[in-house]
């Protein structure tokens, strides 16, 4: 019987990504991996992310050096089980590399955002995976678009179709200052859900985005089979007001840079790419009296003006919710004290963008509850 | 002034006319350079009725019934403008660049803002008042009374045997004259966000759009944007080298440096995006953490852009200098015809690459 043999390719992470860079190796060959061990560091234009061994074994072979860019889809590496021949490990890297360019052509295929109208306006959205199970929709935060699930969308999209959003005023969505209330923002996101005829999904949001995939399952608990909430609003009164007003006010890349770090425990992750990503959505026409209008009406006088708290708790679906311990945008003190049919993970060493940070850890939390549910 | 052969235009150039004012665009995500610049022409023209836009067969071409709108400008960049605008705002002029230059500045200083193309940056030669001695002293020496909100976009850069009175890079002529500002695109997404920026700018820009960039691709908003006059772009984080370099430099910047990681070299790429005004800070800032600079400019050595930087930063970062200043630009000679001479007049990702080793090599020693 063969032995087990696992080749580890180049994950593609969002909507643009065409190749990675592997910034730097963790393990050696001959190393033992057990699943979930940090293997390499994946770098690419928008995002530098630890990249963790999906399977158990011996790391067998480096197939690309530090510093090296390779296309999404390519063989970096191998890892077996421990009795595998050397021989074995050579037939299936050939066996790879000769059936490697189709491969390639497929995940580096378009993925590409659409736009769909609603009553009103229009927002847009990117779709991955058609799996006819409950889809997932995936909701940002204050200030951000769709593309800051670029971690996380194509994990949950495995199993399902998960559609990543642009809240309106952000991303390519409408711009429309008068949508600016958690509620009036959800009353646009069932418009597209209607648009798209999503009539039972599972709900996971983002910081306001989680305000609004909470305030939807309030409205419509009948079309939500699960919810999770990452660093949501809704759950208490405190915000970081001044991190709110820096993200409307800044338009030096620098200032930007130095504030975007705020988001994160560790903000070695941060990228340039992100910075020029907040700077760019900032700049397109509407863009900026929009995002005064939803901080105006969402954090009126410094501090979250929609609290979800007692109406949550009555909810007939499965909650989860999830939040980085060292969060500097909304303290993780608004998972405490709820009710033991919701599930809290506080994960350490996570800053306000947690499922960027513990991209691994959260695609896991949100992939079982969403098939537990 | 000789013809060309008509250019390839972008087919999705002429769903302009199909948009309904306000509606989002329905396109694919990546559009090609060219088709950005038609995306910002039309999006800004159904914003600002007063925005005329006026330059050699940017219609239909002269005088030819029933084919027009089939031209667009010899690049193809305003192609189906006439049929959404007409032409009282879409406007082919006689074939005298003095004229529309001074046509369009006359008409800025008078409430219009209009968008004139200079088919080549080569005739600016003849329209050389109006860009010195007119346009740029209107608001100094009318006491801050007038503006000459005008923008002019022209084509400029080697590489399509097109000879020397067709392919010249003249951008570092225009930088030094005070009250213009230089603009210099080098991507499809910075193309639309700077065409818009410098059309909603109260004093004359010079928009250069290099000749070989007009079918790269990249993702492009579909709603309008600005990218703000005087913001670097850092293309690229390293931190071994900074080079800095305009236009379609950018891209042989990044195939070189993409090259010199591979080698262990690791460098910082910054594209200014506009030469007047000059984003020294983010330059000095750069050197300040390299220590070496490297400048990749398609013009003529003398009085250039490139100079001008080594000299900016050789007078506030000297001290960070590990290594003497490079610069990788065109010779002191025109844009010759054969080919292989044409090649070699042209910076390219290997003589970037060898401008950096030699300086990493000699701070190393």
């Amino acid at each position: 019987m063969p032995s087990e043999i696992y080749g580890l390719v180049i994950p593609k992470y969002g909507m643009v990504m065409t190749e990675g860079v592997i910034a730097k190796w963790h393990l050696d060959e001959g190393d033992i991996v057990n699943e979930g061990d940090e293997l390499v560091d994946i770098e690419t234009e928008k995002v530098a992310n630890v990249y963790e061994s999906p399977h158990a074994g011996v790391l067998r072979r480096k197939l690309v050096p530090e510093g090296r860019s390779v296309p999404i889809g390519s063989l970096f590496g191998v890892i077996s089980a421990p009795n595998a021949e050397d021989a074995e490990i050579d037939a299936y890297i050939n066996a790879f590399e000769s059936s490697a360019s189709s491969v390639t052509a497929t995940s580096a295929g378009g993925t590409s955002a659409a736009v769909v109208d609603i009553p009103g306006g229009y927002i847009r959205f990117l779709k991955l995976g058609d799996d006819p199970a409950p889809a997932a929709v995936l909701v940002h935060g204050f200030g951000a678009d769709l593309n800051n699930w670029l971690l996380n969308q194509g994990s949950v999209a495995e199993s399902r179709s998960a559609y990543a959003i642009d809240l309106p005023g952000h991303g390519g969505s409408m711009k429309n200052p008068k949508i600016a209330t958690i509620d009036e923002m959800a009353t646009a996101l069932l418009r597209f859900l209607d648009a798209k005829n999503l009539q039972s999904m599972h709900l996971v949001g983002h910081s306001l985005g989680g305000g609004v995939a909470a305030r939807i399952a309030i409205e419509k608990p009948g079309l939500v089979k699960s919810l999770t909430l990452i660093a949501a609003v809704g759950l208490g009164r405190e915000i970081n007001f001044p991190f709110i007003k820096g993200l409307i006010e800044i338009d030096r890349r620098k200032d930007m840079r130095n504030l975007l770090e705020t988001l994160f425990h560790d903000p070695a992750l941060f990228s340039r790419d992100m910075t020029m990503g907040v700077l760019n959505a900032k700049r397109i026409d509407g863009a900026m009296t929009c995002l005064k209008s939803i901080a105006e009406s969402c954090f009126a006088g410094g501090e979250q003006t929609r609290v979800l708290r007692s109406e949550l708790v009555q909810l007939p679906m499965p909650i989860q919710v999830i939040w980085g311990q060292s969060d500097r945008i909304i303290p993780p003190e608004h998972a405490a004290n709820l009710p033991k049919s919701i599930r809290v993970h506080l994960l350490e060493k996570a800053g306000h963008m947690v499922h960027m940070e513990k991209a691994a850890e959260v695609n896991k939390l949100i992939s079982h509850f969403i098939a537990a549910n | 002034m000789p013809t060309l052969d008509q250019p390839k235009t972008s087919s999705t150039i002429s769903s302009h006319s199909m948009q309904k004012e306000g509606a989002p665009l329905r396109r694919k995500a990546r559009i090609s350079y060219r088709a950005a610049l038609g995306e910002a022409l039309a999006q800004e023209m159904r914003r600002d009725p007063t925005i005329v836009i006026m330059g050699e067969d940017i219609a239909g071409g002269m005088g030819a019934p029933g084919q027009q709108d089939t031209w667009g400008g010899a690049f193809g960049v305003t192609k189906g403008l006439l049929g959404e605008f007409g032409r009282d705002r879409v406007m082919d002029t006689p074939l005298q660049e003095s004229a529309i230059i001074g046509a369009a500045i006359g008409a800025a200083s008078n409430g219009l803002r209009p968008v004139a193309e200079l088919m080549f940056n080569n005739f600016i030669g003849v329209c050389m008042d109006q860009l010195l001695n007119q346009a740029p002293k209107f608001r100094y020496m009318f006491g801050g009374k007038l503006s000459t909100p005008v923008t002019i976009r022209t084509v400029y850069g080697a590489g399509i045997r097109v000879a020397a009175q067709h392919s010249s890079a003249y951008h570092s002529i225009l930088t030094h004259i005070p009250g213009l500002k230089v603009v210099m695109p080098s991507s499809p997404f910075d193309a639309k966000g700077l065409l818009i920026a410098s059309i909603r700018d109260d004093d004359p820009v010079i928009f250069f759009e290099h000749i070989g960039l007009f079918d790269k691709e990249g993702e492009v908003p579909e709603e309008p944007y600005t990218i703000p006059l005087g913001e670097a772009n850092v293309v690229r984080e390293g931190t071994d080298v900074t080079i800095v370099a305009f236009g379609r430099m950018v891209d042989l910047s990044i195939a070189a440096a993409n090259s010199l990681q591979t080698q262990g070299i690791s460098c910082t790429v910054i594209d200014p995006r506009t030469t007047s005004p000059l984003d020294e800070e983010t330059i000095l800032e750069s050197v300040a953490d390299t220590g070496r600079l490297v400048v990749v400019d398609e013009g003529n050595p003398r009085c250039s852009i490139a100079t001008d930087i080594a000299a900016l930063v050789a007078a506030k970062a000297f001290d960070a200098l590990r290594a003497p200043v490079q610069m990788v630009t065109a010779p002191h000679c025109h844009v010759p015809f054969a080919p292989v001479l044409e090649d070699a007049y042209l910076p390219n990702p290997e003589k970037i690459e060898t401008a950096v080793r030699s300086i990493v090599r000699a701070a190393r020693a």
